[in-house]
């Protein structure tokens, strides 16, 4: 039996985005135990409702993450939405729909990137954040601004597309289509990143199921779980399988996300082709009164959102449970057994976004 | 039509229901704390896309045992409830002990003033 | 077994241009709905306080008596929501992010005294209307 050693990762690490601590007990260079340790980003949002009313509390919660900022913001308003009763639009549901599929495929595409520079590829890297950049023109052009929409309210949305808008989208991500192709084939064909994922870290259907692997990490398990089937906002009239691969290695979470960008591109196309004449919003009238538990389908996986309002217009209480906090004990799992080397790549396998996590 | 409902239990009944939930195949979805006069404790359980959530209202003084003997995730979501909102856990599978988030003051969801 | 996939995209970026953009010698284009920062068209406000009020995060701060509109740069997030509901549309968002700063510091702009129209006076000597 080797000596043991404890190294402590993080919070500071160039491959990690975020501050996670954790720390790993070594035997030679295999790690036997992985102990996490969150915290450094705790801002105290769901604190924040007893000061902003429900109406202002959208942009407390936009403003969770960067990246899921606008699944944030439409999870909230769902919520509030179904507690008090309000039917919004047709219109308004398509469009944050559309909205919320560009956020997937930016999201994915940005995880892509990290994942190679996870392990040094970092001219892939940069072309996967070049491809990217397209998507945020798109929501600067349609929302006024590239990270933090501002677009959902209470009641519908605050902005329109115009129908040319949405023909010059479907435009410019056909012909994304074929550039991300060609990164991705990169990706799922490469013998350089085929040896850093291929066998590594791998989660069972069963551990996947009793640790409660959600989102991409869990459908690469092969547990068959995706919320958007629930057929919140537009996604009961569009047509789409959950994608779901059955190795639970590294290279399946990859390929998962990967196809998930071909069906978000996809579903964006039936979107913009269904999407009725209407008006955008309703008029608010009214304080929530209900508690109310909404499932969302965030580019992480599952998220929760819980709000409980008692008659006044500040709610009692918010709580978000997001994915990345029910994905930590997997990757844990995923840990243990694995090599020194193969720990930023595990840790970036749950696409870990730790300021939703804190909030 | 996907459900979701809420069924008030007692907090003697919390452990042989979650025992139950664990052999019919439920997974833990999450675990959430709300402040009234006392504590609203909701425990969310979900299988092929119906949620069911068990819910108990304890006073602040009462201890509860953990579920992580069951269910290993629950012990992150039993130590966010310890450390912001100050619910008295026992037993928890791995326990931080009131250092998982570095607070300035000691349950901030629920101050002692 | 596939080998360095990666070689077209490298090679036609070797012949590509840049993708991307000598910023700050090259002026970076905004999109018209760009949210950058809040104007104010003095004349037009009448202080009633309604886009403080809504502000959610009390960057705006409104004095009737002195005829002051005030706003914390730093702190406001270009919500628009002030725009909206301002009841003369005296608020606009303009596409162009305010300036970095080095302290914080509020921004503020006094409506100008309106100007009585000048009648035609009457030069009591001459009786003739001057200017």
């Amino acid at each position: 039996m080797g000596k043991r050693t404890i190294i402590p990762f993080g919070p500071q690490h160039p491959v990690l985005p975020e501050p996670i601590h954790l720390d790993l007990v070594m035997e030679d260079e295999t790690v036997v135990e992985a102990i996490p340790s969150i915290g450094y980003i705790h801002r105290g949002l769901e604190k924040l409702v007893e000061k902003k009313d429900f109406i202002e509390y959208v942009y407390v919660a936009e403003r969770i993450c960067g990246i899921c900022s606008f699944m944030h913001g439409m999870g909230y308003c769902q919520s509030v939405e179904h507690g008090m009763g309000l039917e919004i639009p047709r219109r308004a549901e398509y469009l944050r729909t559309i909205w919320a599929e560009l956020s997937r495929i930016h999201s994915h595409l940005l995880w892509l990137g990290l994942l190679a520079d996870g392990f040094g590829f970092e001219s892939l890297f940069m072309h996967s954040w070049r491809i990217r950049e397209k998507i945020l023109d798109i929501f600067e052009a349609t929302t006024g601004g590239r990270v933090i929409f501002s677009v959902c309210k209470v009641g519908g949305t605050r902005r329109d597309m115009s129908n040319d808008t949405l023909k010059d989208i479907v435009k410019t991500l056909t012909n994304m289509e074929a550039e991300v192709k060609e990164l991705c084939d990169v990706f799922v064909e490469d013998y350089t990143v085929k040896s850093r994922t291929v066998g590594v870290g791998v989660l069972t259907k069963q551990e996947a199921h009793d640790l409660g692997a959600v989102g991409p990490m869990g459908r690469a398990s092969g547990l068959p779980s995706d919320m958007r089937l629930l057929g919140y906002a537009a996604y009961d009239d569009l047509d789409f399988e959950p994608i779901i691969e059955t190795a639970g290695d590294s290279y399946a979470r990859t390929v998962v996300r990967i196809r998930e960008i071909y069906q978000a591109i996809d579903l964006i196309k039936q979107a913009a082709a269904k999407i009725p004449d209407g008006e955008i919003s309703v008029k608010v009238t009214g304080v929530p009164n209900a508690e109310i538990f909404e499932r969302l389908e965030q580019p992480r996986g599952e998220v929760i959102y819980y709000t409980k309002g008692i008659g006044t217009k500040f709610l009692e209480r918010v709580r978000v449970r997001t994915p990345t906090f029910a994905n930590v004990p997997p990757m844990i799992k995923t840990l243990q057994g694995c090599d020194l080397a193969d720990v930023p790549i595990l840790i970036l396998t749950i696409d870990p976004c730790i300021s939703c996590t804190e909030r | 039509m996907h459900e979701n409902k809420i069924i008030g239990i007692e907090p003697a009944e919390l452990m042989e229901k979650a025992q139950k939930f664990k052999d019919e195949g439920y997974r833990l979805v999450q675990i959430c704390v709300t402040k009234v006069d006392g504590f609203e404790l909701s425990y969310s359980f979900d299988k092929d896309m119906d949620m069911t959530t068990l819910r108990m209202t304890i006073g602040e003084e009462v201890e509860i045992m953990s579920i992580s003997n069951i269910f290993f995730p629950a012990f992150l979501y039993e130590n966010e409830m310890k450390d912001l909102f100050g619910v008295k856990i026992t037993n928890i599978v791995l326990d931080f002990n009131g250092n998982l988030y570095k607070v300035a003051q000691k349950t901030p969801m629920n101050p002692k003033n | 077994m596939g080998v360095f996939k990666i070689g077209k995209m490298i090679i036609s970026s070797m012949f590509n241009k840049p993708a991307t953009l000598m910023y700050p010698v090259i002026a970076r284009v905004y999109t018209p709905i760009t949210r950058g920062h809040i104007d104010i068209a003095m004349d037009g406000c009448i202080f009633c306080g309604i886009c403080s009020k809504r502000c959610p995060t009390h960057a705006i701060v409104v004095e009737k008596p002195t005829k002051e509109w005030s706003i914390a740069r730093l702190q406001c997030i270009q919500c628009n929501c002030c725009v909206e509901v301002c009841p003369t549309k005296c608020l606009a968002m303009a596409n162009t992010y305010s300036p970095s700063v080095t302290e914080r510091s509020m921004d503020t702009f006094v409506q100008a005294p309106k100007e009585d129209v000048p009648k035609a006076v009457v030069d009591a000597t001459t009786d003739t209307p001057t200017a």
